[in-house]
């Protein structure tokens, strides 16, 4: 048996402002992870990273994070995800800024 | 100090439609990423975590009046109200969008600044000591051969895509403030036997993954030589560097490989070959440069206010004590204006801190400001009678904690909480080791410490040569910071040793206090500094109280 894939969800930068955005089901761009596509299958990973890379005016740097999927809708396994959620903690700058 | 002239301003203005173009062209979707990307790096702009970043130059960490208040008009007009000075004398922004970059670079090249190579595999920002010019033990001022490399280096067409970056740093003294053996080429000012200055020539320091102290390459080059031995040392590297392995591509690794003899008879052959070709132009240039950066008209009045005040005011004593340093004019001193207060961000100024700076500049002390690259801004030249209204002043604006060289005047790097090379956050480790020593009261009695903490192997926060250096790490997903001991950044340069496993996240302070009591405990007397009870005793005491499980178990 395979390993048990881990859901994903696709993320980039903003071309023009450079925040953190998340590939959503209708393949719109969304600030907030909550929105975000959760991908249970590696086939349609690779095809949602490519959707994404077709957009090199809007978006830079796309790639799959893994996460885990909670009542909250997903949230990042690795810490450097979990600060791309919110912003650097010395202010409180960036996504938390408006949360 | 050095003032653009109408080729400096053309030159910039040019560069700067360029770039305003290339953006232009990336967001109406003609340009990719992949080709956008070394046009933006080549002027300094960066994808972070969260934003873009701007790297501005402060070429050898000189500014004056108008260019701190330029840089705080920036980070109202495009940033969130601060910037980050760094280890490198750069000042970083930490959220433009790219939109707005061109612009910012126009009001940068108005006060004769650039964020130019700043960034790619060029020669980048000319870093110098920041006592430059007003230090008592200096042999001459390094700032006019820096700007010397700056004007050689910026956008010179040979050393456009090198094998990998290339950092340059120069000292006039012989107490190196530079940081010269950790550089890819550091220059100290010396004298011949004839008492002539010259350079001695250290080639292939580093730190980042493989951490090197630098060779001599020459022990005595003359002033005059200075521009065709840099480019020969800079062409010899560019043909024999690596460009096969990114992680084996600095000149560090190119003169281990090959071992300093043979760099030196590559050196010395492409040397004469250039040599010729420097028909003195260079040094009309030079000349010219030095005639900019001559001494201050230095005031001629009482320094009794500043003795009065001494005695009589604690906290202002403390304040010199402590950030104060011998001036070669012994009615001035030289101020370092600690941008540490304990909790806040290493190397960060608001606006308006910014512009109280550039006003006491003006105000008080001959229009000049330097950049550390321990992370401080620098008054050099400050008659003494001035210090107590400047210290007034800077009080108003949390400018004024007295804590220069000691355990939280700490460098950090940006870490993970902006930079996207980073395995692990600096800042708040940081913050919290400076605010606990604070809570502790503390950081007088342990004296002269220096804590230096990157948030990955790349060591921007020079945590290889911190008396206590603290690197942080990806551990399986968790942050884990590993402390190494003993390092030193000046002229007696090494690289610290690790102590052992590393610690988490919530760990890393409790061990920095244990090997802080260590130390108290097992110093000779005050004035036996941390880094020279750890000379002499080495690493096995300190090793004992980070890890007394081990030894628990041992017994």
């Amino acid at each position: 048996m395979s390993k048990p894939f881990t859901p994903k969800v696709v993320t980039a930068n903003a071309l023009l402002e450079g925040d953190v955005i998340y590939l959503t089901e209708d393949d719109q761009w969304s600030r907030s992870l909550k929105d975000a596509e959760v991908i249970d299958d590696e086939a349609h990973g690779d095809l949602r990273v490519l959707f994404g890379q077709s957009q090199p005016n809007e978006v830079v740097g796309v790639y799959l994070i893994d996460v885990n999927v909670t009542d909250n809708g997903p949230e990042p396994k690795h810490f450097r995800e979990e600060f791309r959620t919110k912003g650097p903690s010395n202010y409180a700058h960036g996504k938390q800024e408006l949360a | 100090m050095y003032q653009y002239n109408s080729f400096d301003r053309d030159f910039l203005a040019e560069r700067n439609a360029q770039f305003r173009a290339q953006v232009e062209r990336r967001i109406d979707g003609s340009l990719t990423e992949d080709e956008f990307k070394p046009l933006r790096l080549m002027n300094g702009l960066y994808l972070q975590l969260h934003a873009y970043m701007l790297r501005v130059a402060i070429p050898y960490g000189t500014l004056n009046s108008a260019q701190m208040d330029r840089l705080a008009f920036i980070a109202d007009k495009w940033d969130k109200g601060y910037g980050h000075f760094t280890t490198r004398q750069n000042i970083q922004y930490n959220w433009p969008e790219l939109r707005d970059v061109p612009d910012m670079l126009d009001a940068l090249g108005e006060v004769g600044m650039h964020a130019i190579q700043t960034s790619g595999n060029t020669i980048r920002n000319v870093t110098s000591d920041h006592f430059a010019g007003a230090a008592a033990d200096e042999i001459e001022d390094p700032r006019p051969t820096a700007e010397l490399l700056r004007q050689w280096s910026t956008d010179h067409p040979e050393f456009q895509f090198l094998p990998r970056k290339f950092k340059i740093a120069v000292t006039g003294s012989p107490n190196d403030r530079a940081v010269t053996k950790a550089h890819d080429i550091g220059l100290r000012m010396v004298r011949n036997e004839a008492g002539e200055p010259g350079y001695e020539v250290i080639v292939g320091g580093g730190l980042g993954r493989t951490p090197m102290i630098g060779k001599v390459l020459r022990e005595f080059l003359p002033k005059a030589d200075l521009l065709p031995y840099a480019e020969a040392i800079v062409s010899v590297y560019n043909l024999l560097g690596r460009r096969d392995n990114k992680y084996k591509a600095r000149i560090k690794i190119t003169v281990h490989e090959n071992g300093i003899d043979t760099i030196r008879d590559l050196v010395e052959e492409r040397f004469a070959l250039l040599r010729p070709q420097f028909g003195g132009v260079d040094q009309e240039m030079l000349a010219w440069i030095e005639a900019q950066f001559t001494a201050p008209a230095f005031l001629k009045a009482s320094v009794a206010p500043f003795k009065d005040a001494y005695h009589h005011d604690p906290v202002f004593r403390s304040w010199v004590d402590t950030n104060i340093e011998k001036h070669r004019n012994d009615d001035y001193a030289i101020v370092s204006i600690s941008i540490k207060k304990q909790g806040q961000t290493p190397g960060d100024a608001t606006s308006e801190q910014m512009r109280v700076m550039a006003e006491i500049a003006r105000d008080y002390a001959h229009d000049e400001l330097r950049i550390s690259h321990e992370q401080n801004v620098i008054l050099p030249h400050v008659h003494k009678s001035h210090l107590p209204a400047i210290h007034a002043r800077l009080r108003e604006v949390e400018l004024a904690t007295a804590n220069i060289g000691l355990i939280s005047d700490i460098i950090a790097c940006p870490g993970m909480d902006y930079c996207a090379l980073a395995t692990a956050r600096s800042i708040p480790v940081a913050q919290q080791i400076a605010t606990r020593f604070d809570e502790l009261k503390l950081e007088h009695d342990i004296g002269e410490l220096k804590i230096k903490i990157s948030g990955c192997i790349n060591a921007c926060g020079h945590h290889h040569v911190g008396h206590i250096g603290i690197l942080g790490l990806d551990r399986a997903g968790v942050e884990n910071y590993q402390i190494t001991l003993g390092g030193d950044h000046t002229e007696t340069a090494e690289v610290g040793q690790r102590a052992g496993p590393g610690f988490a996240y919530d760990e890393i302070v409790p061990a920095i206090e244990r090997i802080i009591d260590a130390y108290l405990e097992l110093r000779l007397n005050e004035d036996e500094t941390f880094i020279t009870a750890y000379r002499r005793l080495g690493m096995a005491p300190f090793k004992a109280a980070l890890y007394p499980e081990v030894k628990a178990n041992a017994a």
